[in-house]
């Protein structure tokens, strides 16, 4: 199949970026990194710089992948992050458009690839569970229903990519706070810190520089591991019942 | 130089113990006195960073990726094992020990394995005490399954996300010591070269990726936690990032490097689909327990699976070992798959895979069970191939997946460099020449949260808390031959990428050095590395600038460490002239076509000794004795 890619070209952080416009010949097979490897092979081999892009597991795990497709993050098809796209999902003689992640907490690097320190800055800041290592109770001790450890494994799925970001139109970091947040909170090991843990995520997400939440949902259907938006309904409680508790 | 594997005496099962009480103690007060560099991220090294910092050392951690929690290890799948016994089916702590020896092909070390063993159990607590949503009974205790073909249920597991799970475990540890402070992290950090200053580890040189700048970071201790070398073979189930340059780099500052040639191949992985394929993706091992693994009986076979009758099929497995079947271990089901394919029996466009079928699974159970055991791994498998599994049966071929070589380490896990610890799969301790399923992640969470923060100290009550300043001497001559190594790969020139070259150098990996070896094709092979080694220097085209994020650039400086390590797996391949494990020398083979072990000539570990590129590495060894597991010819017939 023959494409015209435009595809985001950005030196540095602090450089005006373009659309550049190529065109490939891809196979059916290849997925969408596979695309971009060729694209990169064929530029190297004429001296020009490769189109810089993050990957790394290439299996939709690791988070690190994350490109902008038509305007989609993790482009057309759901559940999937970028890695996991084939070239099948693309007809003949498609015009593709491939950018980064655009929200102001996230500047570009070079290309394709952005900062997305911000995210671990909000685990930082409370995203855990404080259990010194060699301080834990028999695993069986506290038994936990299978429901609440499989709701937990729902919002523990996140893989950190941030397209929820960038699909948000706050460019708000919400549903990724509220998916730990949820994790945690939802687990008998979770409660102590609970409270806390939800103030001092939200506060840094603020910091960091991401948006609000105003309900557009858009975060969801980006979402490579569909993590629902009732998770941040869940925050949500938490906060409130946080903050109340907090001022009393 | 001697090897001194330092395992304590007196009965095994007190080892460790004894050990834990001869160890000399840091006083809690100098703790902080002291720094320790920990590279690598992942289960090994983000475990042992927060452990270490939480005892109250100064800790700093690199790592290559954007964020410290996309380490390899987030890919792991199937699941973790632990003697638990909470199945209450026969499990415990010397049937671990005992299986894993025995799998490991009687090339490990039994201490080493017995407390692997004995740790299992504390690394389960301390993942649930920090919320690892590990799968549950109705009842609310935890949910085992049996994994690659133990005959007992004792592997943990989160969906099909494990090491992803135990990862976030970890990092969230490692975070709250960053929130502290008590922790540095170095995301986008590559190390380039050890420092050895007196013969002891004395910091490390690294490339910040994003900026390019070159500097140093001096400690009292280093730790490496840079995972395994699968992507030799360029194409493996490995992350694209990981790679050998850590341990290498090590290993020519004076580690040794410990049986460069147990690699392991993965039974079900997803065939390639052409000469653009980047990666390899595995199929989890699990789907071996339903799955029905077979090929045509003719070869040159055209017809779809479903126009081929039972009696034009050869279920391999089902034939040649009738007791475990499907379920036989991993090189054994391996080799066999690429003994067929080999003979022409191969199935798929490219003729490269064999079937893994469902058909009976689902007349049997109905497609809902199916669907509720194996559904995510169905739907990644249609997601890459366009094909739907329950229809049609899955294809799989073997690829590379987990290396059981890498540096050498005592019982402490400290390699042949005073102050240089290696833990996780980038050391060679527990294995022997084959892993066992779901004891990677079981042996990186040991060796970072239970192993080296009690034995790094008694290192470090040694050496003293003298601060340790990069501006010795040592570290400018290192960083410039850093600088001038990365100067030299923009400086080729020349007209070939470096991912054709990588491509070459994996091809003859996989044929020469791969799931079977010969003496000639070693031979042949190290006739072509280092001759594509130099067109590498000679020709090779790195685009960019060193200045700035240079992906390219990156990839070059580690293809160039895998063309010198390349050869010293060939080296360690071809001098051992037995089968064990993941090692299959097809001169030494029972008549039943089985590995033959060697071991009157061979019960050793080969640890090499860097002497050049180029030149024939020092070899030592290392006895191995089995006083606890009878050695005995493996047989799953
Ligand atoms: C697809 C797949 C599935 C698997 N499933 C299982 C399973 O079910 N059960 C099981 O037990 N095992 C499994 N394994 C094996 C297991 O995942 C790995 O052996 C284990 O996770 C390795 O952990 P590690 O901490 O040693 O290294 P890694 O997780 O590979 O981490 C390496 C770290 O080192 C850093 N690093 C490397 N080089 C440098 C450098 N030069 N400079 C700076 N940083 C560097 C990286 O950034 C990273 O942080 C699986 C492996 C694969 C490939
Ligand atoms: S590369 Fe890891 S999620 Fe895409």
């Amino acid at each position: 199949m023959q494409l015209v890619l435009h595809v985001w070209r950005q030196a540095g952080p602090n450089v005006k970026g373009a659309f550049a416009t190529h065109r490939v010949a891809a196979n059916p097979h290849m997925s969408f990194l596979e695309m971009l490897d060729s694209l990169n092979e064929e530029l190297a081999a004429n001296d020009e710089e490769p189109v810089a892009f993050e990957h790394d597991c290439r299996e939709g795990i690791c988070g690190s992948c994350g490109i902008v497709i038509n305007g989609v993050p993790h482009g057309p098809t759901r559940g999937t992050a970028t890695c996991q796209l084939h070239m099948r999902k693309f007809r003949d003689g498609d015009e593709i458009w491939i950018e980064p992640w655009r929200a102001a907490a996230f500047p570009v690097i070079k290309d394709l690839v952005v900062d997305r320190s911000p995210l671990d800055a909000i685990v930082q800041a409370g995203g855990y569970i404080t259990a010194r290592t060699g301080s834990a109770p028999d695993a069986n001790a506290i038994p936990i229903p299978k429901d609440d450890a499989e709701l937990a494994m729902d919002a523990a799925a996140c893989i950190g990519c941030g397209a929820c970001v960038a699909a948000c139109p706050n460019a708000s970091a919400m549903l990724f706070t509220a998916a730990k947040a949820s994790h945690l909170g939802l687990l008998p090991q979770g409660q102590p810190e609970r409270d806390e843990r939800a103030l001092k995520m939200v506060s840094m997400m603020d910091a960091a520089g991401f948006g609000g939440c105003t309900n557009h949902g858009e975060c969801e259907i980006a979402c490579p591991k569909e993590i629902s938006v009732e998770f941040i309904a869940r925050l949500n409680r938490d906060l409130f019942k946080a903050s109340v508790m907090a001022v009393e | 130089m001697t090897l001194e594997s330092r395992v304590p005496s007196g009965p095994i099962q007190e080892k460790w113990d004894r050990q834990r009480f001869e160890l000399k103690l840091v006083n809690p007060a100098n703790k902080r006195k002291y720094e320790i560099i920990v590279v690598g991220s992942g289960l090994a090294g983000a475990s042992a960073a927060a452990s270490l910092a939480e005892l109250g050392y100064r800790v700093k951690c690199f790592c290559f990726q954007d964020s410290p929690r996309r380490a390899h290890s987030i890919a792991a799948q199937g699941g973790i094992n632990a003697a638990k016994n909470y199945q209450n089916d026969g499990d415990s702590i010397w049937r671990l020990f005992y299986d894993t020896v025995k799998g490991g092909d009687y090339r490990s070390r039994e201490a080493n394995v017995y407390r692997l063993a004995q740790i299992s159990l504390n690394i389960i607590d301390q993942c649930v005490a920090q919320g690892v949503p590990f799968a549950r009974e109705y009842g609310g205790q935890l949910a085992n399954r049996s994994f690659g073909g133990a005959q007992v249920s004792r592997t943990f597991y989160a969906r099909g996300q494990t090491g992803q799970q135990l990862l976030l475990g970890a990092y969230q540890a490692l975070a709250r010591q960053i929130g502290l402070g008590a922790v540095t992290m170095f995301p986008r950090t590559e190390m380039l070269d050890v420092v050895v200053v007196d013969g002891h580890a004395r910091g490390i040189v690294v490339r910040d990726l994003v900026s390019g700048a070159i500097s140093s970071h001096g400690a009292h201790a280093i730790v490496l936690a840079t995972g395994g070398y699968s992507n030799a073979y360029f194409l493996s189930t490995n992350a694209k990032g990981c790679n050998v340059t850590a341990t290498w780099r090590a290993h020519r500052r004076g580690a040794l490097f410990a049986n460069p040639c147990f690699t392991q191949i993965h039974p079900t992985c997803i065939p390639a689909s052409g000469d653009y394929q980047s990666k390899l993706t595995l199929m989890s091992e699990s789907l071996r327990n339903d799955g029905r693994i077979w090929v045509p009986t003719a070869t040159e076979e055209q017809r779809s699976a479903d126009a081929i009758s039972e009696g034009e099929r050869d279920y391999y497995l089902e034939r040649l070992y009738p007791s475990f079947g499907n379920l036989t271990p991993r090189d054994i089901a391996s080799r066999r798959a690429k003994e067929a394919v080999d003979s022409g029996r191969g199935v798929g466009e490219l003729k490269n895979g064999v079937y893994l079928d469902f058909r009976d699974a689902i007349q049997r159970l109905g497609a809902d069970v199916i669907g509720e055991r194996y559904g995510n791994l169905f739907d990644m498998y249609e997601r890459i191939t366009g094909e739907n599994p329950y229809d049609v049966p899955m294809r799989i071929f073997p690829a590379p997946h987990y290396t059981m070589g890498g540096l050498w380490v005592d019982y402490n896990l400290m390699s042949s460099v005073p102050g240089l610890y290696v833990i996780g799969e980038a050391n060679f301790s527990d294995h022997g020449a084959n892993r066992l399923g779901a004891s990677a992640l079981m042996q990186g969470l040991a060796d970072g949260y239970f192993i080296l923060p009690y034995t790094i100290g008694d290192y470090l009550t040694r050496i003293g808390s003298a601060p340790v300043t990069a501006n010795a001497q040592a570290f400018g001559a290192i960083e410039e031959d850093v600088a001038q190594r990365t100067k030299k790969l923009l400086a080729v020139e020349g007209k070939r990428t470096v991912d054709s070259f990588h491509r070459e150098l994996g091809r003859i990996m996989w044929d020469e050095c791969g799931m079977s070896r010969t003496k000639e094709g070693l031979a042949r092979a190290l006739q072509a590395i280092p001759a594509l080694r130099d067109e590498f220097w000679s020709d090779v085209r790195v685009t960019g600038r060193g200045e700035n994020l240079n992906q390219t650039l990156e990839k070059a400086g580690r293809v160039a460490d895998f063309f010198e390590f390349a050869e010293l797996m060939c080296v360690d391949a071809l001098h051992r002239d037995e089968s064990c494990g993941g090692h299959f020398r097809e001169e030494y083979q029972t008549d039943e076509g089985e590995a033959l072990r060697n071991d009157d000539d061979f019960a050793y570990v080969a640890a090499w000794n860097f002497t050049g590129v180029g030149e024939q590495p020092e070899l030592l060894k290392e006895p191995l004795a089995f006083e606890h597991v009878p050695l005995s010819q493996r047989s799953y017939k």
